[in-house]
């Protein structure tokens, strides 16, 4: 198929077009293996979705004709729904799949699942999985599709760091220098993972803040030969949130789910909240104008307080906004990368 | 096996003969008769050799006792779909090892007599090479009360285990110890203190936090080891560890055979010669394309693949002699249980056929000699399995013909569909090894041979 530099998004006039999105990428695992022209150019296309989004009427044709599939073995609202919409926006045929009340309740392995849908000739499999690695795992055995990570156990989170990182440019005008305070759970954070890989390939410094127990310290420090040029060195760790936050660009507070308390990595949720809540006063140790993110969903009153959440600092609801245009991009990015299934390509 | 013997007599010409028990080392001819060794030494003249003897040439190949395995899962009875006696047995062959134990952690379990006679009729039917069962250390492998060990005994059983889970229970740890001071036989314990590894699926490490894996720290076998030494230590019942991984295990064994506790220990050929990364996928090759991590599930298993200090640290505790024995913990499994995700894929490899030519790396590098590589497969676990074993590990003439013939310098490529193993489960698939088995021989009986390649 045809690369051309610009590419319109479709035949209808009604299109918006896009710039330099060549792409032979299949699909989106992590953020490990994008470079940061990619990773830039996916933003800028992201730019041109938000306009999409805007308009009176949200439909352009791009999509016509291919099918996504949504695969999600673990709940989730607003990632499910955002790739729902960028599909539905894009003329895709969306299809949901639910693990319960499907051939999973039978089961058939995730394996056979992915080949079953593969025969059915789908485009795109976004899949979310509690287990680390499932996405790779379709990746490797269907290579007729183009696989979506959205959200693989403890493991990585991509479209939700592409979303943070368009979010942060679009406000701050640039990532590079700019200093992003990720506080909580990181350990078992995907979106603090994949977000960590994002960040540092932009060149924003990167500072984790939260309990020592919930630190993944060994991804930091823990390899002998970890290389002095790996994104990761230049990583702080500061378990102090009121020095870390100093000067902050961005506070990005991470969802502290309960289980972490019971599983004992926590004395209480009273502990926490006295040390690594994020609040007003806080935030005002970080620079003037600072963001306050969250993935979402929050536990207001936790790892965030209500003021600060619905503040004017806040851009929570822009996360959300903004994730619906990144799926776009990356649903479009994947389809144009791709022939039909007799080899011919889309346009 | 009494059947079995080859009346012809065999002379193995000119190979390098490595009888470490012997202390030899050197250049002769091997010739077998009736199922025991005649002479294993200086090169026979043409009328020391009867007359119809056949004859393999064998220069630039080494023989030596066939390897013992003291830890094996050959899954019958319960799980034939893994794999069978005699599939099990015919693996051992191709690799080298005349004699297997299997361990208990079968359905049902090897905890009563009536199952050692299943599995001893089985092996007596199908068995390429001699196979000994392990007895259970508790009913059911639950951990709650002891088998009747004696029965097991009795019956033929060779050690005690509830491998594939620790005897958990610190008193019945004690207990079997004890119970077994009169039974001449080692408690055989599988180190793992769960509730330092909740949902541990690998090693904890850089490499598990990369793949968002939660890993099982050294400390969650070290804890346990610690344990036992000190049961051992107060009961003076023999303990022999098993699948040792980890630098501080080795450590916490040199100390307390310092102060005279009785204990044995193991370590397989994976944790020699993987490392935990090799779950990154690209078999260990450090230079990698960022985003194709593979989550080899081939390399789920227990104890986990560690990092280079731990491999580096049994290494040493082999070749000083800290370490009795190499063990397979060969874990054959069926490939929908490894086609999965990492969390959900079955702890095991299979081991027994690429055991050897991993191993010859240490040589090859200069670790170890290969007197001493042979030593740790033959000598060391006939120590562990007691002096009626000392036959099978020695080519000392009216000993049991069993031996191996392998050439040290063989390059070959591993491929898993020529595995006589059902279980096709090693991240070793298309890895190049050097060092192959050419020949096997039990009890006089040629029940390996490859002299094609």
């Amino acid at each position: 198929m045809t690369t051309p530099d610009a590419m319109a998004l479709g035949n209808d006039p009604q299109d918006v077009t896009l710039a330099g999105t060549a792409s032979t990428r299949r699909n989106v695992l992590d953020l490990d293996d994008f470079t940061p022209d990619e990773i830039a150019s996916v933003l800028d296309d992201t730019g041109a979705m938000v306009e999409v989004l805007g308009r009176d009427i949200k439909k352009v044709p791009t999509l016509r004709g291919r099918v996504v599939v949504t695969m999600f073995y673990e709940s989730s609202t607003r990632t499910r729904i955002s790739f729902e919409e960028a599909g539905k926006v894009l003329s895709a045929d969306v299809i949901n799949m639910a693990s319960s009340g499907s051939s999973v309740d039978k089961g058939e392995s995730l394996l056979n699942t992915g080949l079953t849908l593969q025969a059915m000739g789908v485009d795109v499999l976004v899949v979310r999985h509690p287990h680390s690695g499932a996405p790779y795992l379709l990746a490797r055995h269907l290579p007729q599709v183009s696989i979506i990570n959205a959200g693989d156990g403890l493991h990585a989170h991509p479209t939700q760091a592409l979303l943070d990182l368009y979010t942060m440019r679009e406000r701050l005008g640039s990532l590079s220098g700019a200093r992003v305070v990720i506080v909580g759970d990181v350990l078992h954070s995907r979106v603090a993972r994949s977000n960590l890989w994002g960040l540092t390939k932009m060149g924003a410094q990167v500072v984790l803040s939260g309990p020592t127990t919930l630190m993944p310290l060994d991804l930091l420090s823990g390899r002998d030969e970890l290389e002095e040029d790996h994104p990761f060195a230049q990583v702080e760790v500061d378990t102090d949130l009121d020095r870390a936050i100093e000067g902050a660009d961005v506070v990005m507070a991470l969802r502290l789910q309960s289980e972490r308390q019971q599983g004992g990595f926590l004395p209480s949720i009273r502990e926490y909240i006295r040390r690594w809540q994020v609040t007003d006063d806080r935030l005002a140790k970080a620079r003037s104008g600072a963001l306050v993110m969250h993935p979402g969903p929050m536990n207001e009153g936790v790892e965030i307080s209500t003021s600060l959440a619905h503040g004017e600092s806040s851009v929570i609801e822009a996360q959300v906004t903004n994730g619906v245009a990144v799926r776009m991009a990356l649903l479009y990015r994947l389809c144009a990368g791709r022939g039909g299934r007799n080899g011919e390509g889309n346009s | 096996m009494l059947n079995r013997t080859h009346n012809r007599p065999v002379l193995i010409k000119g190979a390098r003969i490595v009888d470490p028990g012997r202390g030899m080392d050197a250049a002769g001819d091997v010739l077998t008769q009736e199922g025991r060794i005649v002479s294993a030494g200086p090169i026979l003249s043409p009328s020391d050799v009867p007359d119809g003897t056949h004859s393999i040439p064998s220069n630039g190949l080494v023989v030596a006792p066939g390897f013992i395995d003291l830890h094996s899962h050959l899954r019958e009875p319960g799980y034939e779909y893994k794999e069978t006696i005699a599939t099990g047995a015919r693996a051992a062959a191709r690799g080298g090892f005349t004699s297997v134990c299997c361990m208990p952690n079968t359905d049902p379990a090897i905890d009563n007599e009536a199952v050692v006679e299943l599995v001893k009729r089985r092996a007596d039917a199908d068995a390429l090479v001699r196979v000994f069962p392990i007895g259970a250390v508790t009913k059911g492998r639950k951990g709650r009360e002891l088998c009747e060990m004696e029965e097991l005994a009795a019956a033929g059983v060779v050690a005690y285990s509830d491998d594939g889970d620790p005897v958990y229970d610190p008193n019945i740890m004690r207990l079997a110890l004890t119970y077994t001071l009169d039974l001449g036989m080692p408690v055989i314990n599988h180190c793992q203190e769960h509730s330092l590894c909740p949902g541990g699926v690998m090693a904890e490490g850089w490499t598990a936090t990369r793949l968002g894996l939660p890993g099982i720290p050294a400390a969650a076998e070290e804890a346990m080891v610690s344990r036992d030494l000190a049961l051992a230590e107060m009961t003076g019942g023999w303990l022999h560890l098993a699948h040792l991984s980890t630098a501080g295990s080795v450590d916490l064994v040199r100390q307390a055979r310092q102060r005279g506790v009785s204990v044995t220990c193991e370590v397989c050929p994976q944790h020699l010669y993987l490392t935990d990364e090799w779950a990154l996928g690209y078999q260990g090759d450090t230079v990698r394309t960022a985003g194709t991590l593979n989550y080899d599930t081939s390399t789920k298993v227990y104890p986990p693949l560690r990092g280079r200090s731990d491999v580096e640290a049994l290494i040493e505790g082999l070749a000083e002699g800290v370490i009795d024995c190499i063990a397979t913990d060969h874990a054959p499994h069926e490939l929908a249980s490894k086609e999965v995700t990492y969390e959900e894929a079955s702890f095991g490899i299979s081991v027994l056929e690429t055991a050897l030519g991993s191993l010859l790396a240490l040589v090859h590098g200069g670790r170890i000699s290969l007197s001493t590589l042979v030593d740790r497969l033959t000598v060391g676990p006939a120590r562990v399995l007691g002096p009626s074993f000392e036959q099978y590990a020695t080519l000392e003439a009216g000993s049991p013909a069993d031996l191996v013939l392998f050439d040290p310098n063989l390059e070959w490529t591993v491929d898993t569909s020529q595995f006589a193993s059902r279980g096709r489960n090693t991240p070793l698939q298309g890895a190049s090894l050097k060092g192959r088995v050419v020949a096997t021989m039990v009890e006089g009986r040629l029940v390996h041979q490859d002299f094609g390649v």
